[in-house]
């Protein structure tokens, strides 16, 4: 008799468990620091909250977008004034790599309610004006000035009048200083106190990185070359 | 002055000469040198072109590949902001802008790399990890979500230890999800100001920004847990590195069975010494101690594992004849308006095949060969690199260890370079032949089906397909889908199934497609960034057959993690000789008359194991096959015909799965 109860009892117990706690449903577990012990979270509690996104995050997108138009404006100077099919081949690269890159910004703003331009006397299409010096002339930059790296007006000018081998030597130059600049804002913005903690954004900007590193590497190769 | 200028400009002059021999075996641009070539983009016909756009219901188009089943991520890591939460308010009608809000969390957190242990599957997020059961990879289950951000979550599981990377700047030691608040009452110092340009258009000396407060909270690097209890893992060691990591790789020494050890590859930037001692950055010119031009090496005590640390941090882009820490690639300065530049100065994946003693490193710059003999003292025995590579990502190596493929993952992955309009040889594989420890490039290979706009694409990771007698990789190439690419003829790269998707979203970019897609067990597994984790089996089309499937799927591993490369042996039986015949036929090596007469004589075999008048009169075509292997057109053919034979010149009972 007693056994029978015994066995009853066991029975309910095991139904009360695997009614209390659902053996198809997953556990979430959040670890704690080595050593510690870890807790249990609900559906609800697991969920990563919307994050306002960092002032020094805007900025730099908006301004990486300034950067990367002047390389666009330099290629277009490229089709016309060089003759050299390698570089020709990097203009390509370029103009894709920043092109993409100005569209994947224009959307990480847009899809955080911010503008593209960082002030709004821009109309964000500057990067359209293939009359470099008066574009750059027109730009209300702020306090901000160029961008690290970003060729000066006299700059663009010289490029400009320039064609054949001296056009390709200013052309290399010239991209490598800007590419530099693209460096060193990556540089600021992980130096900036809370910037870079979007992941997206943080993939983002060491893709920068590695994609200007890359292109300064063959534009290296290529300014070795010309000495030859 | 003048002499030393000029004996500068030689010493620069021989070592770019040492440079381009050493680095450039093979330029490949078609201009000047021998024609690499590139797999032939597919028509606009291919099924894959059109694909409708759509998280859950995109068009999808298959070959060769059957998907069994798909789970979405699990709240933490899935879409949307709030679990249940309402979908979110339709966009601003035409000429109203969109008011500012908190980021959309449109497509949740991104899934990254695979690792497998028995029948369980570790998918790595850039929020944590997801335990899945695959007992039955048809209908597989969550088991456990492991909440822990700090991106990548690139993951390796070893018996109960499971590692996992962090990089990212709002990591923390204790898995907390609020990031790296600014200290109360933080002010910021005022950054430099920026300094006039000079007048000939030189950069200005620059002056860096004061560097953000340090935090003993953060943590970049590798965390270990214990997953013994695989609804309860916990974290037993995190060990911090001065880039974090953003992959690792496992390295099992086979003369070392009381630990293992992890190779972090380190993308990020460079940590303060306030925040974790002894990290510094900068050029070795100014800094001999620098984080950069470096790996990582973490020794586990798998007794203590708690007790992990890096034991050493092997300067592996060192130059052989200077001793210059920065001997890949070393840019230098080009006169005015340039800067130095050291470009590889990191790797950015590692794939160690213990079986042969070596390592592939993919390391922005270079792709390099490494001698690891000695686990924490890895040598470099080769380096190559591409004037059409962007950006050195993984590698596989082939399971001979004659041919290692290289991926350029140009762009990052964050960016569209499958459209019609990119070059087939920009964003592709590379292939390499390896032979007397060299590397030699053979051809380039991309996902050929051209995509839209909206998708993000390039080269992504893969592992081997175990089909014997061919080198078949399975690669995810993100929103292109998966390719499976058959490389046993490296200068002909074709692909020989796939799997793709519409976009995410047809409107507009959005993040998504496959980081990782590899083979284990019978089945292919992929780690969808937006839509979770994909299955997948291969099924036979006029480029595979169910023989080869079905010799594939007799391998087992019973723990994967594919930067660890296993080696792969097939048993001797007649399935494996069923594919082996099955390749011949393909490739016409063998006569069909002596095709059906192997045929007849394994089925008569098959029938009557025991009659040894049957087994004798295999063993005779056995001995012929072996022989008529030297006249084979090509190596492949040889070594299938040599396998072949070897098989059915043996005795009865091994023929048998």
């Amino acid at each position: 008799m007693a056994l029978s109860i015994w066995a009853i009892s066991a029975a309910l117990l095991f139904l009360n468990t695997a009614t209390a706690s659902d053996p198809q449903a997953a556990s979430i577990v959040q670890p704690g620091a080595p050593g510690e012990s870890s807790k249990t979270l609900s559906p609800a509690a697991a969920v990563i909250p919307p994050r306002t996104p960092a002032e020094p995050d805007i900025s730099f997108m908006q301004g990486m977008i300034m950067h990367h138009s002047q390389a666009v404006e330099m290629v277009d100077l490229l089709r016309t004034r060089s003759r050299n099919k390698k570089l020709q081949a990097l203009g390509k690269r370029i103009t894709i790599s920043q092109s993409d890159e100005i569209k994947y910004m224009k959307q990480w703003l847009e899809d955080r309610g911010q503008p593209a331009a960082m002030s709004h006397s821009q109309s964000g299409s500057h990067h359209m004006d293939h009359s470099a010096m008066g574009g750059m002339k027109g730009m209300d930059m702020g306090s901000m000035g160029l961008m690290p790296g970003m060729l000066t007006p006299e700059q663009m000018q010289a490029l400009a009048k320039a064609s054949g081998p001296a056009f390709d030597h200013l052309f290399l130059t010239g991209m490598i200083q800007h590419h530099g600049g693209a460096l060193i804002m990556v540089q600021d913005l992980f130096d900036t106190p809370g910037a870079g903690q979007d992941n997206v954004l943080f993939d983002f900007a060491t893709d920068i990185d590695n994609t200007q590193t890359a292109e300064i590497r063959i534009m290296q190769g290529m300014l070795k070359e010309e000495k030859k | 002055m003048i002499a030393e200028k000029t004996s500068r400009l030689l010493r620069g002059a021989v070592s770019i000469a040492i440079a381009l021999s050493a680095f450039f075996p093979v330029l490949s641009n078609g201009q000047n040198t021998p024609l690499v070539l590139s797999n032939p983009r597919a028509p606009a016909t291919d099924p894959r072109v059109g694909l409708k756009p759509g998280l859950y219901d995109a068009g999808e188009a298959a070959f060769g590949m059957e998907r069994l089943g798909s789970l979405p991520k699990p709240p933490g890591f899935a879409p949307g902001n709030v679990v249940g939460a309402p979908p979110p308010p339709p966009p601003p009608a035409p000429g109203e802008s969109q008011p500012p809000g908190p980021p959309s969390n449109q497509y949740g957190s991104t899934n990254s790399d695979l690792a497998f242990s028995g029948n369980h599957l570790f998918v790595g997020n850039y929020n944590g990890i997801n335990f899945y059961d695959i007992d039955n990879p048809m209908k597989i289950k969550l088991r456990t979500s492991l909440i822990c951000p700090g991106g990548q979550g690139d993951v390796s599981v070893y018996g109960h230890l499971l590692f996992m990377s962090a990089e990212a700047v709002n990591g923390r030691i204790d898995c907390g999800t609020q990031g790296i608040p600014l200290p109360p009452g933080y002010v910021p110092p005022p950054p430099p100001p920026a300094p006039a340009p000079t007048k000939d258009g030189a950069q200005p000396a620059r002056v860096r920004r004061p560097p953000p407060p340090p935090s003993p909270d953060r943590f970049r690097g590798v965390r270990i847990f214990d997953i013994s209890d695989l609804s309860n893992p916990k974290q037993v060691a995190a060990v911090q590195s001065c880039r974090g990591s953003h992959t690792h790789t496992l390295v099992i020494d086979p003369k070392d069975k009381e630990n293992v050890y992890i190779y972090i590859s380190g993308t990020g930037a460079v940590r303060q010494a306030e925040e974790l001692a002894d990290c510094s950055g900068g050029e070795p010119e100014t800094n001999p101690n620098t984080a950069l031009f470096r790996i990582d090496i973490i020794k586990v005590p798998l007794a203590h594992p708690e007790l992990a640390k890096i034991v050493s941090s092997p300067r592996i882009f060192t130059d052989a004849q200077t001793g210059a820490i920065n001997g890949l690639w070393k840019g230098g300065n080009h006169g005015e308006g340039t800067q130095t530049t050291s470009v590889t100065n990191m790797c950015h994946d590692i794939t160690v095949y213990s079986a042969m003693g070596l390592a592939a490193g993919a390391c922005s710059g270079n792709g390099i060969l490494l001698d690891i003999s000695n686990p924490v003292n890895p040598v470099r025995i080769d380096a190559v690199s591409d004037p059409n590579y962007a950006f050195w990502h993984s590698a596989n190596f082939n399971n001979a260890g004659t041919k290692v493929l290289f991926t350029d993952e140009w762009g990052g992955g964050g960016q569209p370079r499958c459209r019609a309009t990119d070059p087939m040889n920009w964003g592709a594989d590379a292939i390499f032949t390896l032979s007397n420890r060299k590397l030699t490039l053979s051809s380039y290979y991309k996902m050929p089906a051209a995509q839209t706009e909206f998708e993000n694409c390039v080269a992504h990771n893969g592992s081997l397909v175990p089909i014997p007698g061919r080198d078949i990789e399975v690669q995810a190439w993100y929103q292109g889908g998966i390719s499976v690419v058959d490389f046993t003829d490296a200068a002909h790269p074709m692909e020989i199934a796939y799997f793709d998707r519409g976009p995410v979203d047809g409107t507009k970019r959005a993040m998504g497609g496959q980081w990782s897609t590899y083979w284990y067990n019978g089945y292919i597994y992929g780690s969808e960034i937006a839509r979770g984790v994909d299955v997948f089996k291969l099924v036979p089309n006029k480029f595979i057959t169910q023989n080869e499937i079905d010799a594939a799927n007799q391998v087992h591993f019973d723990e994967l993690n594919v930067q660890n490369q296993p080696k792969i042996t097939w048993p001797a039986n007649f399935m494996v000789a069923r594919a082996y015949i099955d390749q011949l036929t393909r490739s016409n090596a063998v006569a069909p008359k002596q095709i059906a007469a192997l045929n007849a004589s394994i089925a008569r075999v098959e029938a009557s194991p025991s009659d040894r008048k049957e087994v004798a009169q295999l063993k005779a075509l056995g001995v012929s096959l072996d022989k008529d292997a030297a006249k084979a057109k090509t190596p492949a053919d040889a070594e299938r015909m040599r396998a072949l034979a070897a098989i059915i010149s043996r005795n009865p009972p091994e023929f048998f799965p």
